[in-house]
């Protein structure tokens, strides 16, 4: 049974539909209790840092990860669930779980390409060039397209916690991740066969070795 | 790079498709949830899904054709037409939509952009404006007008003004609809696209006006829209999604490609 944390921070049911899709057995649930013996664990979101991680603290959600990541299970962070594996977000200067070095910055607001400025939030198709191999890119390596919705970005202080990277304006960390814990800025669930691809891989993984 | 996304348009009233789509011995048609996924398949960025017919008491029958496509397809899906609250946005969104996109609503009631974007985040909230040329006024500066109501009421407001003010109430998109070039198959209004795109952070979804693929092309370069809506194109031509891209990815313009 795979896990689907659901704290309130945005409509996830997209993420449920994506798992029923392929035919995951799969639960979502705020409650840390109905989680902790879950297979795997999945934390999308949307929404703001601040609120999210302060219902996370609350609703002891943030022990479930952290005591789910020790336990050695397979662990994905989606979007804001993949900025708040960092230490300290710069939205709402909110400090993160901790569980990889580094901090999400927003991106700067000056950015050009061809002299145009970019608009921010990043939303749409981008490239996602993978950078070190992860289970996660079975099918899909060397690079794919994914959607992305957002504002800031992960920057971890390691380089080799870096599995992706993305141009916009600047090279961004679009994937992360290091052992039984990866993530992703972007939303697979939303991002056509390469994104099924990515979740379907990630329920076959066994959190060690590569599929 | 980002990409420039290419999203077809389904006009749907009473859970049909009112545009008839020339997919070759397909019995299904005039369904839209057929038609959805065919789009998807093709490589179809984002679907919205427009139902200028919805009211409360009909909008069951769209927001069934929203679940059930939302069951199938794994790209952002967008619905408009008659959303008038925040239970209105949250029934969509609710039923599988990424994002709902108001429009008269909007210029009546200026506030349920803020309330849409704060409750859902901006990312959710889509702006539609229709667009008529004016020439220059005093209360027209830029020489275009926003229309409500299907284009049917004038408002006196000026387009850009309009489009500014949405943006800093939260909307976290525009969809560009100019009246003028609607159905005209001559191509998108270039000017207007750029002006309202040049001027604004968010981006902008060109709509009106497509007949050609090199329509596409200037729009996403000349034009500097986001995106492009595409409906009878799709519908009536032989064009696919593929095809259309392959066109643009030849030309240098960013395209996914599957």
């Amino acid at each position: 049974m795979i896990g689907v944390i659901d704290y309130g921070a945005g409509n996830i049911t997209s993420v449920s539909r994506a798992l029923s899709h392929l035919g995951r057995a799969h639960r979502v649930s705020g409650k840390p209790e109905e989680l902790a013996s879950s297979t795997h664990l999945i934390f999308p979101g949307v929404g703001a840092a601040g609120s999210a991680m302060a219902t996370i603290r609350e609703t002891g959600l943030a022990d479930l990860i952290g005591d789910f990541v020790s336990s050695g299970r397979p662990t994905l962070g989606i979007c804001l669930g993949c900025q708040i594996v960092l230490a300290a977000s710069e939205e709402d200067d909110t400090p993160g779980l901790d569980l990889f070095p580094g901090i999400v910055k927003r991106f700067p607001g000056d950015m050009k390409t061809q002299a145009r400025p970019l608009k921010i939030p990043h939303m749409g198709w981008n490239r996602v060039v993978f950078t070190r191999p992860s289970p996660l890119f079975a099918g899909i390596y060397p690079a794919g397209e994914f959607y992305f919705v957002h504002s800031y970005y992960p920057l971890p202080a390691e380089e080799d916690l870096v599995l992706g990277r993305t141009e916009y304006g600047i090279s961004f960390c679009s994937v992360l991740g290091r052992g039984n814990l990866l993530a992703v800025q972007f939303h697979p669930e939303k991002s056509g066969p390469a994104g099924l691809k990515l979740l379907d891989n990630f329920c076959r993984w066994d959190g060690k070795d590569a599929l | 790079m980002l990409s420039k996304r290419i999203i077809p348009c389904l006009d749907v009233r009473e859970g049909r498709l009112t545009k008839g789509i020339g997919f070759k011995n397909n019995q299904d048609i005039g369904d839209p949830v057929a038609a959805a996924c065919q789009y998807y398949q093709g490589g179809a960025d984002e679907i919205v899904f427009y139902d200028i017919t919805a009211s409360a008491e009909k909008r069951g029958i769209l927001i069934d054709v929203v679940k059930r496509v939302a069951e199938r397809i794994f790209i952002p899906l967008s619905v408009g037409g008659g959303i008038r609250s925040l239970e209105d946005m949250r029934t969509v969104i609710g039923a599988g939509a990424e994002k709902v996109s108001i429009n008269t609503e909007a210029v009546l009631n200026p506030a349920l952009v803020e309330t849409g974007a704060r409750a859902f985040g901006s990312q959710c909230l889509v702006l539609g404006m229709d667009v008529k040329r004016t020439g220059r006024t005093i209360e027209t500066p830029s020489g275009y007008e926003v229309v409500i109501h299907g284009g049917r009421t004038c408002t006196g407001r000026d387009a850009l003004a309009w489009a500014k003010e949405a943006a800093d109430r939260g909307a976290g998109e525009i969809c560009l609809n100019s009246i003028d070039a609607d159905g005209t198959r001559e191509g998108y209004d270039l000017e207007l696209t750029w002006m309202i795109s040049s001027r604004v952070s968010i981006p902008v979804i060109a709509s009106g006006g497509a007949g050609r693929p090199e329509h596409l092309a200037s729009v996403l370069t000349e034009g500097g829209a986001d995106a492009a809506l595409v409906a009878s194109l799709f519908h009536y031509k032989s064009h696919t999604i593929s095809g259309l891209k392959n066109f643009l990815h030849e030309r240098g313009i960013p395209v996914r490609l599957l």
